[in-house]
C-alpha cells in the first residue's frame, strides 16, 4: 500500500498549494500583529518573529513542493501536453494534475513574496 | 504634412511631460531622501514599462506580418512560460524588493521616539492642520498650516487627526501617509535640498479637502534653528487697535496669539500668522485683503470651515484686525 494513492480521486487535492499559502499569509500577519501588541507581555525580541516567520516559510514552501512534485506526477510528468479534454477519466486526472501543478508555483511565488518584508523590517512600530 | 505633424508631436509630448516634472507639488522634483528613491523607481518603471510594450507590440506585428505560420504548441507553451509567468514574477519581486527596502528608513519607529531628536507633530482639521514642534530642549512650539523642517536631518512625524481621515503628503520630500481619527501614525522625512514645497490633503476629507493644503520649507540647519527660536516667540504686537478689536469680539476664544490674552485652541495658532506664505491652509494669497475677507466671510472662500462669519462687524473693525494679524511676523 501506498501512503499517497497514486490517483487520488478527490478535488480537493487541487487547493493544497492556495490552502498553505493563505495559513502562511495568517501566520505571518497575525503573529506578527500579536507579537507587536503584546511584545512586553511576551518578553522576546522581534528577531524571534524574523526566525518565525522564516520556519513558517521553510515549511510552507516544502509543503507546497510536496503537493507539486504529487501533481506533476499525477500529470504523468508531462508525458502528454495540455488540455486534456477528452471525457476520460484518464484526461480529468491528468488536467487535475496539471491545474495543481500551475497553482503549486503561484502559492510558491506568493509565499516568498508574503515572506520577503521581514528580511527588511526589523522592529515593531510604533 | 504627416512627417511635420508626428515631429510636432514628437517635440509635444517631452514638452508637455517635463512641464509637469518641476512645480512646488511635483513629486519628480525630489528635494527629499524618500522623493528621490520614489522619483528613480518612477523613472526605471517608465522606461521598462516603455520597452516592455514595444517588446509586445513588436512580438505582435512579428507574429501577424512577418511569420503567419502556427507556432507548435511546446514553443507557445514556452513563451508563455518565461514572458508570462517568470520575467513578471521576477520584475515583481525586484519592484517589492526596492519597495521594501525604503521601509525601515522611512518608519524608523526606535529611532522616532528617541527623544535627542525635533519631532513634528501634526493634527489634520477640517480643513487647516496644527502643527506642534517638540524641540529636544525646550517646551512646545504650536503654528499651524505650515511645516518647516532643517535640511540634511531626519525629522520624525507624528500624524493625528481631530475629526475625520486626513493624509499627510510632501511630495517633493515624501510620504505619504494617512492621519486617523484615534491613531497616532509615524513616519519621518529628510529633505537634502531647501525649497518651498505645496503639501495637499490627499484623503476626502469633506466639501474644503480641495483647500485643505499646507506650505511646506526646507530650510538650512542655521536658519531653521533661528526660524523655530522665533517661531516659539510671543507676538511681535501684543497692543492696538486691531488687537482690541480681535479681542473684543471674542476671537481669542478659538485663536491663540502668544503675548496676548488670546488663548483659544479650537482655530489655528495665529501668533506669527504675518510669516506663514498663505493664508487658511492654502486657500489664499497671505496678504492684508486676503485676512480681511476671509474673517468677513470664511464660509464663502472654504466652504463648510469651522469658523463663523464676521461679516457683520464694521468694515474698520475688519481692516484694523487684518492689518493687525499681517503685520504679526
Ligand atoms: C468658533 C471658533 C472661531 C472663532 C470665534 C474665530 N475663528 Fe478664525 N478660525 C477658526 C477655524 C476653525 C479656522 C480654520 C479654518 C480653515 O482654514 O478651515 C480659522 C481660521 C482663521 C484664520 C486663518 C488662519 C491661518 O492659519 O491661515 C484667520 C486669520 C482667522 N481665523 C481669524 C479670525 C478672527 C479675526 C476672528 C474674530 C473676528 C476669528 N478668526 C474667530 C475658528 C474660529
Ligand atoms: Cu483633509
Amino acid at each position: 500500500m501506498r501512503l499517497v494513492p497514486k490517483e487520488i480521486e478527490s478535488l480537493w487535492t487541487l487547493f493544497t498549494g492556495p490552502v498553505v499559502w493563505a495559513a502562511h499569509f495568517l501566520v505571518c500577519y497575525v503573529g506578527g500583529a500579536v507579537y507587536c501588541a503584546r511584545r512586553e507581555w511576551l518578553g522576546f525580541g522581534f528577531e524571534w518573529v524574523r526566525i518565525g516567520v522564516g520556519a513558517a516559510t521553510a515549511v510552507a514552501l516544502a509543503l507546497i513542493v510536496a503537493a507539486a512534485w504529487l501533481s506533476w506526477r499525477q500529470w504523468g510528468f508531462g508525458t502528454e501536453d495540455p488540455p486534456h479534454d477528452a471525457a476520460t477519466a484518464h484526461d480529468r486526472r491528468s488536467f487535475q494534475g496539471f491545474a495543481t501543478l500551475l497553482l503549486s508555483g503561484l502559492s510558491f511565488v506568493a509565499v516568498v513574496y508574503t515572506a520577503l518584508p521581514v528580511l527588511m523590517i526589523a522592529e515593531c512600530n510604533p | 504634412m504627416r512627417a511635420r505633424a508626428s515631429a510636432a508631436f514628437g517635440l509635444a509630448v517631452p514638452a508637455i511631460a517635463t512641464a509637469a516634472c518641476s512645480g512646488p507639488q511635483s513629486a519628480l522634483d525630489p528635494h527629499g531622501v524618500e522623493a528621490q528613491a520614489v522619483a528613480t523607481l518612477f523613472w526605471w518603471m517608465t522606461l521598462a514599462g516603455a520597452l516592455i510594450w514595444c517588446a509586445v507590440i513588436g512580438a505582435l506585428v512579428y507574429a501577424g506580418r512577418r511569420r503567419r505560420r502556427v507556432f507548435s504548441a511546446r514553443a507557445a507553451g514556452r513563451i508563455v512560460l518565461w514572458a508570462g509567468a517568470v520575467t513578471p514574477s521576477v520584475l515583481l519581486l525586484i519592484l517589492l524588493g526596492y519597495g521594501l527596502a525604503l521601509m525601515p528608513d522611512l518608519r524608523p519607529a526606535s529611532a522616532l521616539t528617541a527623544n535627542d531628536r525635533l519631532h513634528v507633530e501634526v493634527v489634520g482639521e477640517q480643513f487647516w492642520w496644527r502643527v506642534i514642534y517638540h524641540r529636544p530642549d525646550g517646551p512646545p512650539v504650536v503654528s499651524a498650516n505650515e511645516v518647516r523642517l532643517p535640511v540634511g536631518t531626519r525629522v520624525a512625524f507624528s500624524l493625528k487627526s481631530a475629526d475625520v481621515i486626513h493624509a499627510f503628503w510632501i511630495p517633493q520630500l515624501g510620504g505619504k501617509m494617512d492621519m486617523i481619527p484615534g491613531r497616532t501614525n509615524r513616519f519621518s522625512l529628510q529633505a537634502t535640498r531647501a525649497g518651498t514645497f505645496r503639501g495637499p490633503c490627499t484623503e476626502f476629507c469633506g466639501p474644503s479637502h480641495a483647500l485643505m493644503a499646507f506650505a511646506a520649507v526646507a530650510m538650512d540647519e542655521e536658519a531653521f534653528a533661528g526660524w523655530l527660536e522665533r517661531e516659539a516667540g510671543p507676538a511681535v504686537r501684543t497692543e492696538g487697535p486691531g488687537l482690541d478689536a480681535f479681542l473684543a469680539n471674542g476671537c481669542g476664544a478659538c485663536h491663540t496669539i502668544r503675548g496676548t490674552p488670546a488663548d483659544g485652541t479650537i482655530g489655528p495658532d495665529l501668533t506669527h500668522l504675518g510669516a506663514r506664505k498663505t493664508l487658511a491652509a492654502g486657500a489664499l494669497p497671505n496678504t492684508e485683503a486676503a485676512i480681511a475677507r476671509f474673517v468677513a466671510a470664511p464660509e464663502a472662500v472654504k466652504p463648510g470651515a469651522r469658523m463663523p462669519a464676521f461679516g457683520m462687524l464694521p468694515e474698520r473693525e475688519i481692516a484694523a484686525i487684518a492689518a493687525y494679524l499681517a503685520g504679526l511676523e
